[in-house]
């Protein structure tokens, strides 16, 4: 059996260590997912207006979000903000701006895709029962949305803690951060605690993820 | 803005987009390789090899690309597997995006109907008519969209492998900012180049999905 590098993370304050990076990571997906969501909803409300022009800037707003790579947008605030605004955004907070930026733009879209996958007959069945506009919308058209948005946006949280990871990046100590540091620290005494660390590192987001993700593909089967 | 520089800089910026082409368009290629086999070992319920599918599945839908990356570059060579960074790239890539391209394969072979199967047997069509004519079609139109979304994602995870020390478009950027302080030009050619990859792939996926829109019709 070649040493794998495993009794590092046992070592002192290792374990811990790392698990405070993903607190970290998994405090900015939090806080992201926290603004994203009411955001997102009011995105996704807005976009099923008739508005023209409302429509037309939201439109662009999802597509630049969405067509660039979430590393790409982290570097624009991070590193352009500074320069560009002169104000110095901490990495932490930048990452916080971009990552709820982009939730709400995925957020509008699944609440958008939910709302106009209601059927039209469900609009003018409510309304041949004699219910008003908002009554329909209250009791027949929300109920039915929010359905189908729950596993979507319980999706969208896996999405954004694997997001997430992208922080090391521009630099937050985060797992992938302390990871290093401590195979870089061990590199004597225990040469190959990458593989262990790594090993650690990686079942620890597959923990984190996967009971959130079943979560969600049982609510989507229940539906 | 400084033109001057943006022009010195420019190759570098062309070289480091085809690097990010070339890993994107080999780890896609593998990864819908690997996603037809999954698909295939898991419709087919091949015992064992089913279950390490699902595992296999699970394992590379909830963790980050980046980990992913960090695991195979940093930590197998301790085993002794020595990969260099540009197939630990390719590697990476398809080892994330094989189970996205199954989950898409799967969506469009699962939603068919065997009704679709048998009215087409009892209708006078071979297997293989049936399969090519009525199958194929209604399963590809199903799986077209998350296709083509998978493809955008995919080329979209390239930019971590600065990460592993891959000269990318990403690491040329963070690069020229360090060295030079341009900000401002550095940012803009990122976006632009970005742009150049990830537009036409954009447009030519909605246009495909336009194309195939064909099953469920009448539903």
């Amino acid at each position: 059996m070649p040493d794998l590098g495993l009794d590092v993370i046992f070592k002192g304050k290792n374990a811990i260590r790392l698990l405070g990076g993903l607190g970290i990571a998994l405090r900015i997906s939090l806080i992201s997912v926290l603004i994203s969501i009411p955001l997102g909803i009011l995105v996704g409300i807005l976009m099923t207006f008739k508005n023209p022009i409302l429509k037309a800037v939201l439109r662009i707003y999802l597509e630049i979000i969405r067509i660039m790579p979430q590393l790409v947008l982290l570097f624009i605030v991070f590193f352009g903000s500074t320069r560009a605004l002169g104000i110095d955004i901490s990495a932490e907070l930048s990452a916080i701006i971009v990552f709820s930026l982009w939730g709400t733009a995925e957020m509008g879209d699944l609440v958008r895709g939910a709302i106009t996958s209601i059927p039209k007959h469900q609009y003018e069945s409510s309304e041949a029962l004699g219910l008003n506009k908002k009554q329909t919308f209250i009791y027949i058209i929300i109920p039915q949305t929010i359905k189908r948005l729950i596993p979507l946006s319980i999706n969208l949280i896996t999405r954004m803690i694997k997001t997430t990871s992208l922080v090391l990046m521009i630099g937050v100590v985060e797992v992938i951060k302390v990871a290093q540091q401590i195979t870089e620290a061990n590199r004597n005494s225990s040469p190959n605690a990458a593989f262990g660390v790594y090993l650690v590192v990686f079942m620890m987001y597959f923990i984190a993820c996967t009971p959130i993700s079943m979560l969600a593909r049982y609510l989507e089967k229940r539906n | 803005m400084d033109f001057e520089f943006i022009k010195q800089v420019f190759p570098l910026y062309i070289h480091a987009a085809i690097l990010t082409l070339k890993i994107g368009i080999l780890g896609i290629i593998l990864a819908i390789i690997v996603g037809l086999l999954c698909t295939l070992v898991l419709h087919k319920k091949i015992p064992i090899l089913s279950q390490l599918v699902s595992v296999y599945i699970e394992m590379s839908r909830n963790t980050p690309l980046i980990i992913q990356l960090f695991f195979i570059y940093y930590g197998l060579p301790k085993l002794g597997l020595k990969i260099d960074a540009f197939v630990c790239g390719v590697f990476g890539l398809a080892f994330l995006g094989g189970s996205y391209m199954c989950e898409a394969f799967r969506s469009g072979i699962e939603t068919i109907d065997k009704i679709q199967e048998e009215s087409a047997l009892s209708l006078g069509l071979s297997h293989n008519q049936t399969l090519f004519y009525i199958l194929l079609p209604q399963a590809v139109s199903i799986s077209t969209p998350a296709f083509v979304a998978n493809i955008i994602f995919l080329l979209k995870e390239t930019s971590v492998f600065s990460a592993i020390s891959l000269m990318d478009l990403m690491f040329t950027a963070k690069d020229l900012i360090g060295l030079y302080y341009k900000t401002v030009e550095s940012l803009v050619l990122l976006v632009f180049f970005y742009l150049i990859i990830l537009l036409p792939v954009s447009i030519l996926g909605s246009y495909v999905e336009r194309r195939v829109r064909y099953a469920g019709f009448g539903s």
